[in-house]
């Protein structure tokens, strides 16, 4: 290469890479280096190929898993559907959730660090909760180390899936380390015999014990897939991503037709090794916070409870604050007399008719504000339905034998009612039938 | 069938409804609620035509078979954005039925009253018919402007106050001589004319509301179509009428409330009009601004922001129900959460024209209701989202209800959706909401608009998301 050309590639940086660029006068800007920012994501070479990785990870492991990914029951026998473990849900594991997933496996993840529960659960997995208070959210949305307790419980997870899971699939990397050895020989021995194991991590010594990096294993039964070259199984498509990310890269760093360093720029400097002889130190990192953590500790799930909780406290029915105390005996007082007139007054069968009614008001405003706003207009609908109870009033007049004037008024009530008795129930019952939860 | 035994079977029905309606507190045992709801009608219909009453079933088996095959073909056929009117068209039935039953119970009652009794049934014959009339009429003209067949501007004559005084006046003044009233013809000359003074009224309060306060019109109209039946269940002695109707009016008040509250406005604000006329216009503060400041985006440079987005929240609106829009926008959220991202829906109570609109617009498409959040679970989750979708919607993200007092929606409860990294607004053109007001969203640096159908601008994203 000619002094002062530009090498754009995959570029792990270290001291010695660096020194001996500087001395060609190459620029260099190094593909991993390139910030995990909302900004370059469209840049980010390793999301790309991760997510190649994933999918093809999937793939691979249905090519030599015996069963069916998704459970079927036929004439001739029936199958489960397989269970699927995925450790690590970054780009490349939610990818496998989703590959795994729309193949109609059930699918379970664990990862570090809690925030990404949303993630997995939204891609349709079940996230795998540690009764342990520590979070693994590293730097930039990466992993970090965790502690021996941690890893003690962690451990003790996976032993329990092994026992269940057909297929397991690892892509835990922290940054800078060697793989975390995540999957034990014993835990190979638990699982059961044609299981699949498949190993992302293996370019950095793999996160399974029995990886062999490159190659497809058998050990105690289980399949041990160790291949370091899943994205280019998929090599049209990953040139396609990798060619999307470098032509994005260029964009951002063309101004006005001429590519330019513009070491200002967060992405360009830190993605920049080299720059006119110069070996660049990677620039100190802004610690990026996080996704929000969504729920630490315990499986029970009581964000739900949690919620149901404060909705009933806000709001809903109760006023906001209790009326004053004077406000109250005078209301009270007012009512009192009210009720005392008419209890002179009336006739007894109408202060009965009244009691009832006082009583089912009652009754209804405790009811419906328990009603979620999700299904207000199904609310509606049978109450619309409900109040064709009025079809009783017109029975009573229609079917009195007369043919007067009155039943055919009740008549036509009776029509105009059942329209709601029918109508209201039938809607209701095919607006409820869409109200779905997510796959879960 | 004795009494008594009637009795028990009219408590069953009332328990079961109550059951009904407890059901649908949770999506999961709604289902369950309305099955309750169909049993207690099934047991009261029954119960009733073993009334001692009861002897002639040819009417009733005719008229319940037409209107059963009518309502079950409405049922059927309507679409889901058409919900707010079949909603009103029922209302109305109600009402309707509830003045039929009320003229044929004059014309025929069931027992010889006389004295005190007499007067105070008389009274409860008058009050039925009239909030009947009123349901019917209000429910008609507001079905009409639902579905678009009249203008939803409100209609605002001069003095109109005055005439709903006057109104209510003579349909309370009219009351005299029909209590006073020698024969039953003569009675019931009154309480037709009644009916007619009481229809105008209806017609003309919901003639004075504007398109936008359907949800509370809507709601209200529900609790009157109870009070009416309750009404019907203390002119006939019947127990069971008098808690239905109890138990659907309070469900109508509840609802009314909410929606007052989600716009900060009393309900008689809302009844009486005075929101969106011409002398409130005008003191909506802010300097104009014209649609030149706002910054445009269109569809592929929407894509590529999306794909780099962890969190989307979308807010629906009328706008979406108007373009059906739902099945795209579905179809648009599985692809971004294929990709990884988290899609959310934020639901603001007064979305749409009815109570819970937009849950059933998006159910039908298919949207899982656990990803569909309430505006109290979700406002607070904008600062940590990447993009907000507005669709079809505009006063419900206004910023100005929390920062402008001369606002005419100020205090209204909005979602924050500025508070997010980027704001994406789907919109026609930069006419101002219903509320008639300017909103600063559109101007804020970190908000685009994308103008055009809410539909084809969807579409256009698939297409270039896929």
């Amino acid at each position: 290469m000619s002094e002062g050309a530009t090498l754009i590639s995959m570029l792990e940086g270290d001291e010695a890479q660096r020194a001996a660029l500087a001395e060609r006068k190459i620029n260099a800007i190094s593909l991993q280096r390139i910030p995990r920012i909302t900004r370059a994501q469209k840049m980010d070479v390793l999301s790309s190929m991760a997510n190649i990785a994933g999918y093809q990870a999937v793939v691979e492991a249905a090519a030599v898993y015996q069963g069916f990914f998704g459970g079927q029951v036929t004439a001739a026998g029936s199958t489960r559907p397989a269970k699927v473990l995925i450790i690590g849900a970054g780009v490349a594991g939610l990818a496998a959730i989703g590959a795994a997933r729309s193949l109609g496996a059930e699918v379970r993840a664990f990862d570090v660090r809690p925030a990404t529960k949303e993630q997995v659960e939204s891609m349709g997995a079940t996230f795998l909760m540690l009764e342990f208070d520590e979070s693994g959210e590293g730097e930039g949305g990466y992993a970090k180390i965790m502690s021996d307790e941690f890893i003690d419980a962690e451990m003790a997870l996976f032993r329990e899936q092994a026992d269940e899971v057909d297929i397991i699939i690892t892509t835990a990397l922290i940054p800078g380390r060697p793989a975390p050895k995540l999957i034990l020989e014993d835990m190979v021995d638990r699982m059961k015999t044609g299981s699949v194991i498949v190993d992302l991590a293996s370019s950095r010594g793999g996160n399974c014990e029995l990886t062999v990096p490159g190659e497809a294993v058998v050990a105690r039964g289980v399949h041990i897939l160790g291949f370091t070259d899943l994205p280019s199984r998929k090599a049209a498509t990953a040139s396609k991503f990798f060619g999307g990310n470098i032509a994005h890269l260029l964009d951002d760093m063309m101004s006005d037709g001429e590519f330019v360093f513009d070491l200002e720029d967060e992405v360009v400097r830190a993605a920049t090794i080299v720059f006119e002889g110069e070996p660049l130190a990677p620039p100190p990192r802004k610690p990026k916070p996080a996704p929000k953590p969504v729920e630490t500790r315990s499986a029970v799930d009581p964000p739900a409870a949690i919620k149901r909780e404060k909705k009933r406290s806000h709001g809903h029915g109760q006023p906001a604050e209790p009326p004053s105390a004077m406000k109250t005996v005078t209301v009270g007082a007012v009512l009192i007399a009210l009720t005392a007139l008419l209890g002179t007054y009336a006739p007894a069968e109408f202060v009965q008719h009244f009691t009832v009614f006082v009583l089912a008001c009652f009754i209804g405003w405790q009811v419906v504000w328990s009603v979620t706003a999700a299904l207000h207009t199904p609310l509606m609908s049978v109450t619309n339905a409900i109040s064709g109870i009025i079809i009783v009033g017109g029975m009573l007049q229609a079917g009195s034998g007369s043919t007067g004037l009155a039943a055919i008024l009740g008549a036509v009530a009776i029509l105009f009612a059942s329209i709601n008795i029918a109508g209201g129930f039938l809607v209701t019952q095919r607006m409820l039938k869409m109200f779905q939860r997510g796959p879960s | 069938m004795s009494e008594t035994q009637l009795t028990v079977a009219y408590l069953t029905a009332g328990v079961l409804f109550v059951l009904s309606l407890g059901g649908l507190s949770r999506q999961e045992t709604a289902g369950r609620g309305n099955i309750f709801g169909i049993l207690g009608m099934v047991i009261a219909i029954v119960a009733t035509a073993l009334h001692p009453r009861v002897a002639d079933f040819k009417w009733i088996a005719g008229a319940v078979l037409i209107g059963g095959t009518v309502g079950a073909v409405l049922a059927k056929r309507v679409v889901m954005t058409a919900m707010p009117q079949l909603v009103a068209l029922l209302h109305s039935f109600v009402g309707l039925a509830a003045v039929l039953v009320g003229l044929s119970t004059y014309a025929d009652p069931a027992e010889e009253l006389s004295g005190v009794a007499h007067t105070i049934h008389l009274i409860e014959v008058w009050i039925g018919v009239g909030v009947g009339a009123i349901t019917f009429t209000g429910s008609v003209i507001a079905w009409a402007k639902l579905r678009g067949s009249m203008s939803g501007k409100p209609l605002l004559l001069p003095g109109r106050h005055l005439i709903n005084l006057v109104l209510v006046g003579a349909t309370v003044y009219l009351a005299i001589p029909f209590i006073g009233a020698e024969t039953v013809d003569e009675g019931l000359r009154f309480a037709l004319i009644m009916t007619a003074i009481t229809a105008v009224l209806g017609a003309h309060l919901v003639m004075a509301i504007g398109g936008a306060d359907m949800p509370v019109v809507v709601s209200l109209l529900n609790s009157y179509s109870g009070w009416a039946a309750a009404a019907m269940g203390f002119v006939l002695s019947n127990d069971l009428l008098i808690t239905t109707g109890a138990l659907v009016g309070a469900s109508g008040a509840i609802l009314s409330i909410i929606m007052c509250r989600a716009m900060n406005r009393s309900i008689l604000n809302v009844v009486f009009g005075g929101f969106g006329t011409a002398d409130q216009k005008k003191s909506s503060g802010g300097p104009e601004r014209s649609a030149d400041d706002v910054s445009e985006t269109n569809a592929s440079d929407l894509v590529v922001a999306l794909k780099g987005a962890q969190n989307v929240i979308i807010v629906p609106g009328y706008g979406m129900a108007v373009a059906r829009a739902q099945h795209p926008v579905k179809e648009m959220t599985e692809l971004l959460q294929r990709g990884g991202c988290t899609v959310r829906f934020a639901i603001h109570p007064v979305a749409g024209r009815l109570p819970g609109h937009m849950n059933v617009l998006l159910a039908e498409a298919g949207v899982p209701y656990d990803v569909v959040r309430e505006m109290d679970e979700i406002n607070d989750d904008f600062d940590d989202t990447d993009v907000v979708l507005v669709i079809g919607a505009n006063d419900i993200v206004n910023p100005s209800a929390q920062t402008d007092e001369a606002s005419p929606i100020y205090g209204m409860p909005v979602l924050e959706a500025w508070r997010s990294k980027k704001t994406v607004v789907f919109k026609r053109g930069m006419s101002s909401g219903y509320a008639g007001v300017g909103n600063p969203l559109f101007f804020m640096d970190n908000t685009e608009m994308l103008f055009g159908d809410a539909k084809k601008s969807v579409d256009d994203l698939i297409s270039e998301l896929r």
